[in-house]
């Protein structure tokens, strides 16, 4: 499979020169699988570019909402597959305990906040509710589960029919209330069971060490407790995500440099830039 | 390596080791997966050194009787009651593990519902009276 960030910031997409080589979109991974089936993890602002990437020919895009903070949606309605009417979409993602998927992205994709209703949309649209299960989706297969961060969110496996395993957890607080992370095995760990031995782990590192303390709660990880998650789910590759919007490209790389510098972690850590192109 | 947990039990888990009260968590088949520091008293045995317990093993470890000391059966007891109703149950019972003193406790099982209904497990606390 071929996986390529188009956002890599987390919250609030960051625009600006001092962003420019980390970028500035919000969280949007595109997977496109060796017999064509084409994945789209979350619709941050990185949607809008990713949807210009997918041939003409393409009848059918999977979009995998991860949880539905705006971070992670604000672009659904810039997707250019949406307004398509030979395409068939479907929406995978998390419902909660009183509305449905369906329901809760309603919310936003209608007045006052949008001016295109879910319904007028063009597209074959078809919505999944997904928590904690396993599907095949072309080629794939992509188990969910639910992970710790505010609200119903899930983190997905993804699996292709040969080789390569891909776990994104963009969002994503694993030491929460663990005095000291990581110190439980993987499956008493959020997150454990889908990163476990992954080829390449797309994670949330929204924050310093020093910020995580003023933000426990808040659903993300600090870099050196994403780092800690690699080596404690023995992945070969890991993608550190979600970056801060307060945190310049001059920020990121010395905090990444710090924190492999303190975790040392046995395998490959390749900081989360924007237009990365990676082969499984 | 035990089995992986649902973020729901992961969570208990967190709750309850930052809690005083002594709690138990069990599966949907009733196997003993966690207990905390304050339950640790009551089996008199350290989590870190028994791991998960099958039902039958760590049931045994105390023994329940009704206020006026009949003994309790298995099946009547709080955690077997929340298992098998999915319903929250409390009763006030003594409480003897080995030959130590009987304690006079409350104990609260409740049933874990996930998302979509599904069962995961229960917990119990125990509230000296």
């Amino acid at each position: 499979m071929q996986v390529t960030l188009w956002g890599t910031r987390g919250s609030l997409a960051t625009p600006g020169p001092e962003t420019a080589r980390y970028g500035g979109n919000t969280s949007c991974v595109g997977v496109v699988g060796r017999e064509g089936t084409v994945l789209v993890l979350d619709a941050g602002t990185g949607i809008r570019r990713l949807a210009a990437t997918i041939p003409e020919s393409v009848r059918r895009v999977d979009v995998l909402l991860t949880h539905l903070h705006m971070d992670h949606i604000q672009g659904l309605g810039f997707f250019a597959p949406l307004y398509r009417p030979e395409v068939e979409v479907h929406i995978w993602g998390p419902g909660s305990a009183t509305l449905r998927l369906q329901a809760r992205l309603m919310r936003y994709l209608s007045a006052p906040l949008f001016p295109v209703n879910l319904s007028e949309l063009p597209c074959k649209l078809t919505f999944h509710e997904i928590s904690s299960r396993e599907v095949d989706i072309g080629e794939f297969r992509v188990c969910s589960a639910l992970v710790c961060h505010p609200g119903p969110t899930v983190g997905y496996r993804i699996s292709a029919p040969e080789k390569g395993v891909l776990t994104y957890l963009p969002d994503h607080e694993p030491a929460l209330a663990v005095l000291r992370f990581p110190s439980l095995p993987r499956e008493w760990t959020s997150g454990g069971t889908l990163a476990a031995g992954a080829d390449l782990l797309i994670h949330d590192s929204q924050y310093s060490a020093a910020e995580y303390t003023g933000h426990c709660g808040w659903g993300h990880s600090s870099l050196n407790q994403a780092l800690d998650f690699g080596t404690l789910t023995e992945v070969k590759q890991l993608v550190p995500f979600h970056h801060d919007p307060d945190h310049t490209d001059t920020d990121l790389d010395r905090l990444m440099a710090q924190a492999i510098e303190e975790t040392k972690p046995a395998y490959q850590v390749t900081p989360g830039i924007e237009g990365a192109i990676f082969e499984l | 390596m035990s089995s992986p947990k649902p973020i729901q039990i992961i969570l208990a888990r967190q709750l309850a080791s930052s809690l005083a009260m002594p709690i138990l968590i069990v599966d949907t088949e009733g196997t003993l997966i966690f207990y905390n520091e304050p339950a640790e008293v009551i089996l008199d045995q350290r989590f870190d050194e028994t791991g998960e317990m099958p039902a039958d093993v760590w049931s045994g470890r105390f023994a329940l009787a009704d206020e006026a000391r009949n003994p309790i059966a298995q099946e009547d007891r709080p955690m077997m009651m929340a298992l098998s109703e999915r319903k929250p149950y409390s009763r006030t019972v003594w409480m003897r593990c080995g030959h130590r003193e009987w304690l006079h406790v409350n104990i609260t099982a409740l049933p874990l519902i996930g998302e979509g209904r599904q069962f995961l497990g229960a917990q119990m606390i125990f509230w000296e009276v």
